[in-house]
């Protein structure tokens, strides 16, 4: 089967002063669609600059990284939204959600953007499926972080993405919290099919993931 | 390489107008200083143009009113015979009217009041009306022994219809009361009120007399089928020719336009002024509104937007704010232009009603939505430039200073700039100028922001209170605003201090002090004969004898040896063609006085041979054309004098003193018909008032200037003139504040998560405030004082230039300027961040979001 996700020979430097800094050193991985995997490491291992470059949000310094048989290093930034938009959800740790617009509203932008019809019919249901069926008009700052993040997830899947990028996904929240969050993740990924990416400090979150990469030092060990 | 599977998605394109909607329903608060900053620019453009436009409309439709008739000749003799009957030959009618200066004399209340004068004969005015109460005594006054006095002269005098008014040796019975004149302004009456007497009485008045400065006028309406092209164009000229001021409506339209050109151009420049201070808040605004948005910004970057979709969102957004303060500001400015003919009545010679000028609402709409859009891009173009990696990692990316879209941005804004500025003066040079300052004062003002940082950086002492450093610090620390608020700050005072440096200069420039031991009261037109009587009289009255000065008419015939025409056609020559047909009045004299001083050549105070020096005023002799040696011929009444030119001399001529254009020395016109001056100063309004009436009853046809009533007249106009600028002003400086509220508000945005931190790790609320206060106490005394310094070169360069006047500063003023805008900053300061100060730390992240 074809990798939905493909990196090859990736490292990522960045300049310090007067210095460079290697935070990634030849990474090499594949991921077949469907699959799920964790990105883990100690903090500064170079786990969320890996997210960025897979997502096509920063460039490599060196390496090549093939999304869904696109190469994103070539792309130029209007192509890499294009790609982001269809083929790609985030769910962040601070859940960035757009404080100006309402549930529904958030949910319904990926869809929106790409000028689809009925996104508001699809977006109610989304997130009645996340338990959020009551709070459509809420805005972000009058939902708790696990509302907040549960529409973040509803939004993720909006636009039925192939692959799934959540960057620390329950880093903000309590433990019970967290729980019913990753287990509502882990339930739509199924439902939908989408491949998950997941960085996270949390080995239990880890272990739901098919498979694991470990960084340390901006290295796979 | 695998084929790349590049989605092809098409972007909605309602999609950024939804989001551009969807966001600014929580901005709101947000764009408001944005808007009211663009609608008080806007407003005072607007509301100036609108006047503008309105006057001339009406200038244009009310020609023939201002002027009273077809057409005016004005000479200082009567038409000969032989133009008299020329120009009948166009005219249905005539009227002749002479005017001059005169003492008049109420004999019921005793009060003598220098006026000027009109003799009026036939049915003039052809178009308008002479305005007068009752409304017949207009035409019956003509009929007796009548005059008709100016409305508020009666009122001052306590004089009413049906009293008595002295006019030379002539007693007449005052008909009506004078309430307006044709092109005559409140104004202008108020300083020269005017008393109108038949023009069969004037000789019986015995006021005309050798020496006598009297004006002629004929007014003629013109025959219905006269050809008044060509044919009166060549008369016109023949007339000019003989020294005649010839007017016709058109002519009239054109001087009147002119002469409210610098009224409409000063105000014009003072909205102006509001519209860049405007746009500056506007820059200011945005850039606060960017860096909130950067975040969001990186979110729908991650979920697929495109840099230009992100620019576009927001675009849209002050576009729609901008329309909506440029349309608030029309509307503003419409209602404001309402009040404007009102202020501006007592300078306007006609009367008018204000109605909407469609296309200068239209004009200062596009202006505000263009400039909105302009400033705001400077900071929305940095949007592209937010990497959606900033949704996870905030650290990172941070939106570059400066880059090249910016840098074309701002040179597209300059260029706006200098074309609006062009519209204003209409010069290209100078409008390279103004924007070439104004951009200079934008590097001066960032290279002062620059060095502020740096001197503190290296110069802080770790041994001052914490409160203290911490609030310097803040001023180089990362993500300090120092130099924009510096510039926005600095700009704002310069602008707001040339203002009132300009409104103090031109308010200095006809202000003259009748204080101390100077001279208050001057006679003149006295003859030959009456001058030792007079001066005999002064003495009586305990009063010094100043000054005195005899005075000679003459009429300048060649300058080395070229008459009017040669020196026209001679192309070399810039002379001015008036030089040759005016009157001039010389004195002779063996010294200089201490007004003047001579500024090259050399002062001969005797005339020995045929070889006769003069001296002429400094800034004459450009009129002129002359230089040092240069050969003048004169006509003294009929007699030819020729004469050199050995100095030119400087002048004040803000002193209480005669001065002349022309002076010769003596030994050459001792002989010459002449009149005379004399000048005193009396100490009391009894013994003034005294004097008066003994001067106008033992001799009608001398006219005394009370510098004492001249002071309190000019007072009474300035009071409407300063009036009239502050009120203008006052936009200046409310768009001013709006744009210091917005350029402080730009430091809330970074000092608040480090105030909490602060406030979260125990400092207490004074050390807080403290801290604020040493941060925008620097900012605002560097800022002022960079606006101010600016402000004063501008206003040298000004005075110089354009105003022609020498810019003294007043230091107090200064040190005004230089307080009210550092305590407005820190008052800002300390009210913009009182929110984070007074409450929890939790409190605050969490409104902050």
């Amino acid at each position: 089967m074809a990798s939905i996700l493909k990196v090859e020979s990736l490292s990522k430097t960045y300049p310090s002063g007067n210095k460079f800094i290697k935070v990634l050193d030849n990474i090499n991985f594949d991921v077949s669609p469907g699959e799920s995997i964790a990105i883990v490491g100690p903090s500064g291992s170079g786990k969320t600059t890996l997210l960025g470059l897979c997502a096509g949000l920063d460039r490599a310094t060196e390496g090549k990284v093939t999304l869904n048989n696109t190469l994103l290093n070539k792309l130029g930034e209007d192509d890499l939204a294009k790609v982001r938009n269809q083929y790609i959800g985030f769910i962040f740790q601070n859940f960035q959600l757009i404080p100006t617009l309402t549930a529904l509203e958030n949910v319904m932008v990926p869809l929106e953007l790409r000028g689809e019809k009925n996104v508001q019919r699809l977006s109610a249901d989304l997130l009645e499926r996340v338990g959020l069926g009551d709070r459509l008009d809420h805005y972000p700052s009058q939902l708790s972080g696990g509302e907040q993040q549960r529409v973040a997830i509803a939004r993720a899947f909006s636009n039925s993405p192939k692959i799934l990028f959540a960057d620390e996904p329950t880093g903000n929240l309590d433990d019970e919290t967290g729980t019913h969050i990753e287990e509502l993740l882990f339930d739509i990924n199924k439902e939908q099919q989408t491949t998950l990416i997941i960085v996270t400090h949390d080995s239990e979150l880890a272990k739901k993931t098919d498979k694991i990469i470990s960084l340390k030092g901006g290295k796979i060990i | 390489m695998p084929d790349q599977n590049i989605p092809n998605t098409r972007y909605s394109k309602s999609w950024p107008w939804k989001m551009a909607w969807r966001d600014a329903r929580n901005s709101k608060s947000k764009l408001l200083l944005f808007i009211l900053a663009i609608a008080l620019g806007i407003a005072a453009l607007v509301g100036i143009t609108s006047f503008r436009e309105n006057l001339l409309v009406e200038i244009n439709n009310q020609a023939k009113t201002l002027l009273g008739a077809d057409v005016s000749v004005r000479g200082s003799q009567l038409l000969p015979d032989s133009l008299l009957a020329a120009h009948s030959e166009y005219a249905a009618d005539m009227s002749r009217e002479s005017y001059f200066a005169s003492m008049v004399y109420f004999p019921r209340t005793d009060g003598t009041r220098l006026t000027q004068v009109r003799a009026l004969s036939g049915k003039y005015p052809y178009y308008g009306a002479i305005e007068t109460l009752p409304a017949e005594a207009s035409r019956t006054f003509l009929e007796g022994q009548s005059a008709l006095v100016d409305e508020k002269l009666m009122i001052q005098y306590n004089v009413e219809t049906g009293d008595s008014v002295k006019v030379g040796n002539l007693l007449f019975h005052i008909a009506g009361k004078l309430r307006k004149i044709p092109g005559q302004t409140n104004v202008s009456s108020t300083a020269a009120p005017v008393v109108y007497i038949p023009y069969k009485y004037l000789d019986r008045t015995g006021l005309i007399q050798k020496g006598s400065r009297i004006n002629y006028l004929h007014y003629y309406v013109f025959k219905e089928q006269a050809d008044t092209t060509q044919a009166w164009k060549e008369l016109k000229e023949v007339t000019e020719d003989r020294g005649y001021d010839v007017d016709t409506v058109e002519d009239e339209k054109r001087q009147t336009s002119r002469s409210f050109k610098d009224l409409t151009d000063f105000l014009e420049l003072v909205a102006f002024v509001a519209l860049l201070l405007g746009c500056i808040g506007v820059a200011s605004s945005i850039y606060v509104y960017t860096k909130e948005k950067t975040s969001i910004v990186a979110t729908l970057r991650c979920l697929g937007i495109t840099s230009s979709q992100a620019i576009t969102i927001f675009l849209i957004q002050v576009s729609f704010f901008g329309l909506i303060g440029s349309v608030f500001g029309s509307a503003l400015g419409v209602s404001v232009q309402v009040f404007l003919p009102e202020l501006l009545k007592d300078f306007i010679p006609i009367s008018f009603t204000s109605s909407i000028s469609w296309p200068s609402v239209f004009t200062g709409i596009a202006i505000g939505v263009v400039v909105s859009v302009l400033f705001a891009l400077l900071s929305l173009v940095s949007l592209r430039l937010v990497s959606p990696l900033q949704a996870i990692r905030t650290e990172v990316d941070e939106i570059k200073k400066f880059d090249r879209i910016q840098a074309l941005i701002a040179l597209v804004l300059f260029g706006f700039i200098n074309l609006l500025v062009y519209l204003q003066i209409r010069s290209w040079l100078d409008s390279i100028i103004f924007t070439a300052g104004l951009m200079g004062a934008l590097i001066i003002l960032g290279l002062m922001g620059a060095g502020l940082r740096w001197i503190i950086r290296k110069s802080l002492s770790q041994n001052i209170s914490f409160a203290w450093r911490q609030g310097l610090s803040n001023l180089y620390r990362p993500h300090n605003q120092t130099t924009i608020l510096i510039i926005t700050l600095g700009l704002g005072t310069s602008f707001i201090a040339t203002v009132l440096f300009m409104q103090s200069m031109l308010l200095e420039r006809v202000t003259i002090s009748g204080a101390g031991d100077r001279p208050n009261t001057v006679l003149f037109d006295i003859q030959t004969p009456q001058k030792e009587e007079v001066k005999t009289m002064t003495l009586d009255y305990d009063l010094p004898i100043l000054q005195e000065v005899p005075i000679v008419t003459m009429r300048l015939e060649e300058i080395n040896g070229m008459d009017q025409m040669e020196s026209e056609q001679d192309t070399t020559i810039h002379r001015r063609s008036w030089v040759y047909n005016r009157e001039y009045r010389v004195t002779y004299r063996d010294s200089l006085i201490d007004s003047e001083s001579i500024a090259e050549g050399e002062w001969i105070g005797l005339a020995m041979g045929d070889s006769i020096p003069i001296s002429i005023a400094k800034g004459f002799a450009d009129n002129l054309d002359v230089k040092l040696g240069d050969k003048i011929l004169w006509n003294v009444q009929g007699a030819l004098v020729e004469t050199y030119i050995s100095s030119f001399r400087d002048i004040d001529w803000r002193r209480v003193q005669t001065n002349f254009l022309v002076l010769f020395p003596t030994g050459v016109l001792e002989r010459a018909p002449q009149f005379h001056v004399l000048i005193t100063k009396i100490d009391n309004t009894e013994t003034s008032a005294r004097y008066q009436q003994a001067v106008v009853r033992n001799y009608p046809n001398i006219s005394i200037i009370d510098l004492e009533l001249v002071l309190k007249t000019l007072d009474e106009i300035l009071g409407k003139i300063a009036f009239v600028i502050r009120f203008m002003a006052l936009f200046s400086i409310g768009t001013g504040i709006i744009m210091l509220i917005s350029s402080i508000v730009l430091s809330r945005f970074q000092r608040m998560k480090e105030n909490v931190l602060l406030r979260t790790l125990g400092a207490s609320s004074i050390q807080l405030w403290k801290v604020v206060i040493a941060e925008y106490f620097f900012l605002g005394i560097l800022g002022s004082l960079t606006g101010v310094l600016l402000a004063l070169v501008f206003s040298v360069v000004l005075g110089q230039f354009v105003f022609e006047l020498t810019f003294v500063p007043d230091f107090i003023q200064i040190l005004w300027i230089i307080l009210a805008v550092t305590g407005v900053t820190v008052f800002i300061g300390l009210f913009n961040n009182q929110s984070v100060i007074s409450r929890s730390p939790l409190e605050v992240l969490r409104k902050a979001g």
